[in-house]
């Protein structure tokens, strides 16, 4: 007799059939938002429920490719998210390095200031933090964007890095120690490798939250050359309509660069990768 | 090669005092084995050598050469990891040809280092794995590869086999004790495990509480142990201790049973008696020094373990070597071997014969 029984087969079309349901409620939204896009003017409201349209066009995505702003939005969020995403990771690694390993005066100070900063709500914070940036003459540029989005997502991303770091043993830094390595040469030789996980799972938390982000590119841009993507869609809203199927075209077109993101870092997040250091 | 020396080294951390007053001579080639319950300081002694933990206080000499504040990749001291502490994104060739890698010693030499460490240790075929592929004994080859590709001065070893099952770790104390016989280098071990610290040392080194107990050749802190603990940590099965009062020519324990010592002197002082289970001998009913019921009785093959309770004093242990026919709830006679008998004085110290 085989060790492992044969599973019923009503189990396994139940399985499947939960993640089907599953699979069509998370991508019916952006099923819709591409149906939107592809259907023709014409047809949105007439047939706003169907859902197959019964005719197809790429007009919109041409119209918001060609004639709209959407490339300067676009590469407006490239840079801001990028931008972003890089900073945050940059010192949110420093600072959870700082964290895990070393013990230092105020260190717990530190940390509970850090987390009260995300007790706030963001409403509460926008005119005060409009008014430094207006006082810096920061007002819409990108470089505001980049700082505020950097400094609003550093306490956060400082305790998931931290928490990478406390994953990784400290005897392997000791014994790249004993091995010759400075203190320096240990975190780039070794910890580093090691941390890729959680630096691409820090940059893709932050890319995204940066990507879209509404309110504060909102307060602190109003001229159309700094304007993000989020800010940029509402342009498609005009006093008398809203443009409904170039809206979700430029809203599809979105999404690639965070597909593109998580498709190019996933290979980073994978799991296991310190398996095999020490004993286990 | 290297001498290595403590002295008067002490370890803080901010009020609370770890290590005190150690001072150690460790000789070229020498084999020391640190041992003590946990918590005692053994590991943390051994960090403060590799250079990964600073010395509070004293002095940490090499070869006559002041080390404290010297880096621990300046120190040329290579040590194994009780976890191993395998690089786990390198093969097995990378963990071991790291520190040459480092040195950026030329590749052609790093690569026949690397084969003849694995030639030695047995990994010749596994130089291209990841530690995850590895077995837990293989895995600890690796790091004493790692740590012999670098032809160091001194080895360190912490707690290197307490990771490993029975069988392994019977082989791998056998294969580090060859190791030290081939490279006759000066190596410092740190094990919980006093069949360890007995079968591999030159000397042990037996810490508590952050004090040296005693540092001896094994057989000497089996034979003459200098206080209660050491007596206690260092033998297997335990050493029997029982409170006593000192007379002129012996001792009287609690059951008012009066032992004769004859080769013990000092014994008005003495406040407990210790012997090991090995030097009780079983005799009949109503002679001997003690009379006692046999409660369990384990019959090994080789020894005779028996657990006896003597009344007025409790529970004693006695080993004898073969098959003893002797069954639970029989009454049996105890003679003490009183040669291999210890005295403790109040505090714990042991009283000593006068030479």
């Amino acid at each position: 007799m085989s060790a492992v029984k044969n599973p019923n087969p009503a189990l396994i079309v139940g399985k499947y059939a939960a993640l089907a349901f599953y699979l069509i409620f998370a991508l019916f939204p952006l099923y819709w938002l591409l149906k939107i896009g592809l259907t023709p003017d014409a047809l949105i409201y007439s047939e706003g429920t169907r859902l197959f349209p019964s005719e197809i066009t790429f007009s919109n995505f041409t119209t918001v490719i060609f004639q709209t702003d959407f490339v300067a939005y676009f590469r407006n969020s490239l840079v801001v998210s990028l931008g972003a995403a890089f900073f945050t990771t940059l010192f949110a690694a420093g600072a959870g390095y700082a964290f895990s390993r070393f013990v230092f005066a105020g260190k717990r100070i530190i940390i509970a200031l850090m987390l009260v900063t995300q007790m706030f709500p963001l409403l509460m914070i926008i005119a005060p933090i409009y008014k430094i940036v207006a006082e810096l003459g920061l007002l819409n540029s990108l470089t505001s964007l980049i700082v505020v989005y950097t400094a609003f997502n550093i306490p956060f991303a400082t305790f998931l890095m931290q928490s990478f770091f406390d994953g990784i043993p400290k005897d392997l830094e000791d014994a790249a120690m004993m091995d010759g390595c400075s203190r320096f040469q240990a975190l780039c030789k070794v910890v580093f490798p090691l941390t890729l996980p959680g630096l691409g799972a820090t940059l893709g938390f932050v890319f995204t939250a940066a990507w879209s982000e509404l309110l504060f590119a909102l307060m602190l841009i109003s001229k159309n050359d700094a304007m993000t993507f989020p800010v940029g869609l509402l342009t498609f809203v005009s006093k008398f309509s809203v443009d409904w199927g170039q809206m979700m075209a430029a809203g599809v077109l979105a999404l690639i660069p965070s597909c593109l993101f998580f498709i190019f870092i996933q290979r980073y997040l994978v799991q296991g990768l310190t398996s095999g250091a020490v004993k286990g | 090669m290297a001498r290595i020396e403590l002295r008067d080294v002490a370890k803080r951390y901010g009020s609370v005092e770890v290590l005190r007053n150690i001072d150690l001579e460790i000789q070229d080639g020498e084999f020391i084995v640190l041992v003590g319950p946990s918590g005692c300081g053994k590991s943390t002694l051994l960090r403060m050598v590799a250079g990964l933990e600073p010395i509070s206080s004293g002095d940490f000499l090499i070869d006559g050469e002041r080390m404290n504040d010297v880096r621990p990749r300046d120190r040329d001291i290579a040590m194994v990891f009780q976890s191993y502490a395998l690089y786990p994104h390198m093969d097995v060739a990378r963990n071991m040809g790291f520190s040459m890698e480092i040195r950026k010693d030329p590749v052609a030499e790093r690569k026949s280092k690397v084969a003849q460490a694995a030639e030695t240790l047995g990994l010749s075929n596994l130089t291209d794995r990841l530690p995850k592929a590895l077995s837990g004994g293989q895995r600890q080859r690796v790091a004493m590869g790692r740590a012999i590709i670098r032809d160091p001065q001194a080895f360190l070893f912490d707690e290197p086999l307490s990771n490993l099952d029975a069988a392994l770790r019977v082989e791998m104390r056998l294969e580090i004790a060859r190791l030290h016989q081939k490279l006759s280098a000066t190596m410092i071990y740190v094990t919980h495990d006093q069949v360890e610290a007995l079968t591999l040392a030159d000397r042990i080194v037996v810490l508590n509480g952050g004090d040296i107990q005693q540092v001896g050749s094994p057989l000497e802190l089996y034979e003459r142990p200098a206080n209660k603990f050491v007596a206690q940590f260092i033998g297997s099965p335990t050493m029997n201790v029982v409170p006593v009062i000192g007379t002129d020519t012996g001792v009287t324990a609690g059951n008012g049973a009066a032992i004769e010592l004859p080769d013990q002197p000092l014994t008005a002082q003495a406040k407990e008696l210790g012997v090991r289970p090995e030097h009780i001998d079983v005799v009949d009913n109503g002679t001997g020094d003690l009379s006692a019921v046999a409660d369990v009785v384990e019959h090994l093959g080789s020894d005779t373990n028996i657990y006896v309770n003597v009344e007025g004093i409790g529970s004693m242990m006695v080993r004898k070597h073969g098959n003893i026919p002797v069954n639970s709830g029989e009454q049996l006679g105890l003679r003490i071997q009183t040669e291999n008998a210890h005295l403790f004085a109040d505090d714990g110290t042991a009283l000593r014969p006068v030479a």
